[in-house]
């Protein structure tokens, strides 16, 4: 189960994550069309560890943006990383998570928002 | 029209206010904004109070009815404004709004928070509740931003770790002349550089600390403050503008647009340009910050910010002086009272009455980040 990688597509192509009411490129609405990244492979732009992460999150908390260039289009993504180091520039590709943090001991209330999601796993050089 | 002046500004002592409560404080700011610009509270017709996050915090909310009830300024109506970390700079272009739109002849500004009751992991969580729930549920928090943010702009611009710290030290240095500071005490680039890591690359001492304060400002057209007092500052230019949400989605994320745009409306209506500006208050939540913002305002050009804290462009005695109350790095940053207290100390450097820390300034500007650059406010202040 990945559904939470499946992007959606303004009505000109750009590819939106998340999605807003107006395409934040073009300001269209957004299509039925959808790219699942779920099998793809994505660069790190940048990362950090996060080592005095808030209530309910795992730590250290190794974070990254993640950018995938699909059909022409990018898009950028934010996640974990599950591996113990992460440099600019590395391949990775979406990892399920069924909790990624625990929504009884943080701010918000639970029922307000998904919790479940993606994390990032580096590929093998040789992959 | 009548440009609009500044006839008054006071602050409390910032740091870890013990027993004083967020209304506490407020009032305490009030109190002195009035005293300093020797006006009677009943002549005030609006007060607007800047605080992110009374109710999280504290749990008390409608806290700007109390302080009119508090200060005596009954009837004058108030509101509360929240814009984030920009919440300060928000309630300036309020109050400035309340008269250049002639609704009000006399507006009090109260900026406040009260955050060291809590731990810093909640305090954390609580300011980390801004960000969208893509972000939120990954455990971002406005650190972790400037550690994604750090990394890029080293790798990026071949800039070195040691410049990030020299912003901390600097700001250090300048706190120390500044009696309302949470921390007067000098650091070095080791004391930085060994800290303990908060979000790679960034370590303890490249944050600003969890701050309780308050500041005020006094506000009337400048008709009204030539009968009142001859010491007064003017308010020439102020801009805000927005930018993505989501930090994600920038096209560059080491730029910040809504400081370009912001200031670039700011600038306009002041008829200035960035050499202009002969000291500047930057919002220094992190000490990337300040570097990105001296580029995005125009100071330095794109990936240069950081050989000019290098080389010592930014220091109290260099050619553009940012942070001389010593920034929110060491002055503190009680989120609703930051962007009223870099006013209070741009106030003071345009009247000369900065004391040690007095640079020669006629045109000073405050730039003011809500978020991690969500929203920004940026305000040019010139002396008459
Ligand atoms: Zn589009």
């Amino acid at each position: 189960m990945n559904l939470d990688l499946i992007v959606k597509k303004c009505i000109k192509g750009h590819l939106c994550y998340p999605t807003h009411a107006l395409c934040p490129n073009c300001r269209s609405i957004m299509s039925e069309e959808t790219v699942n990244l779920s099998q793809l492979e994505g660069t790190v732009i940048t990362w950090t560890t996060s080592t005095v992460p808030p209530p309910g999150v795992r730590s250290p908390n190794i974070l990254a943006i993640v950018e995938y260039e699909v059909g022409g289009e990018s898009v950028k993504l934010i996640g974990g990383i599950e591996n113990e180091s992460v440099k600019i520039g590395d391949k990775v590709r979406p990892v399920y998570s069924s909790q990624l943090r625990d929504p009884d001991h943080c701010q918000r209330v639970m029922e307000c928002q998904k919790w479940s999601g993606h994390r990032f796993e580096i590929l093998d050089k040789d992959n | 029209m009548d440009r609009i002046a500044i006839i008054g500004a006071s602050m409390t002592q910032f740091g870890v206010r013990e027993g004083s409560w967020i209304c506490d404080l407020l009032s305490e700011a009030a109190m002195g904004c009035i005293d300093a610009a020797n006006v009677d509270p009943q002549d005030i017709d609006q007060v607007y109070v800047s605080n992110m996050a009374s109710g999280e915090f504290e749990g008390r909310t409608g806290i700007m009815n109390a302080l009119v009830h508090d200060i005596g300024a009954i009837p004058a109506y108030t509101t509360r404004i929240d814009q984030t970390s920009a919440s300060g700079g928000a309630g300036i272009y309020a109050a400035w709004q309340s008269i250049a739109s002639g609704h009000s002849e006399m507006t009090l500004l109260v900026g406040g928070e009260k955050m060291t009751h809590t731990s810093t992991s909640h305090a954390t969580d609580i300011i980390s509740t801004l960000t969208h729930p893509v972000e939120y549920k990954h455990g971002v928090t406005l650190p972790s931003f400037a550690g994604l943010i750090s990394q890029l702009y080293l790798h990026e611009y071949n800039a070195s770790r040691e410049s990030l710290a020299k912003v901390a030290v600097k700001n250090h240095k300048n706190g120390i002349d500044n009696p309302h500071a949470h921390f007067r005490k000098a650091i070095d680039i080791e004391t930085v550089l060994s800290s303990p890591v908060i979000a790679d690359p960034l370590r303890l001492y490249d944050f600003c600390p969890i701050t309780d304060g308050s500041a005020a400002l006094m506000m009337c057209p400048e008709s009204t403050a030539k009968e009142i007092t001859d010491d007064y500052v003017v308010i020439t230019g102020i801009g805000g503008a927005t930018d993505t949400h989501v930090v994600h989605e920038r096209r560059d994320p080491t730029t910040l647009d809504a400081v370009i745009n912001s200031s670039k409306k700011a600038y306009h209506m002041a008829n200035k340009n960035p050499d202009d500006v002969d000291v500047a208050e930057l919002h220094d939540m992190f000490t990337i910050l300040e570097i990105l913002q001296s580029e995005d305002l125009g100071f330095f050009n794109k990936g240069e910010g950081w050989k000019a804290v290098e080389e010592g462009l930014t220091d109290r005695d260099g050619t553009i002086p940012i942070n001389t109350s010593g920034g929110l790095k060491s002055k503190g940053h009680p989120l609703g009272a930051s962007g009223v207290a870099q006013v209070h100390e741009l106030y003071h450097q345009l009247l000369n009455t900065a004391g040690k820390r007095q640079v020669n300034a006629d045109v000073a500007l405050a730039c003011n980040i809500g978020g991690f650059g969500n929203c920004v406010i940026t305000t040019i202040l010139e002396s008459i």
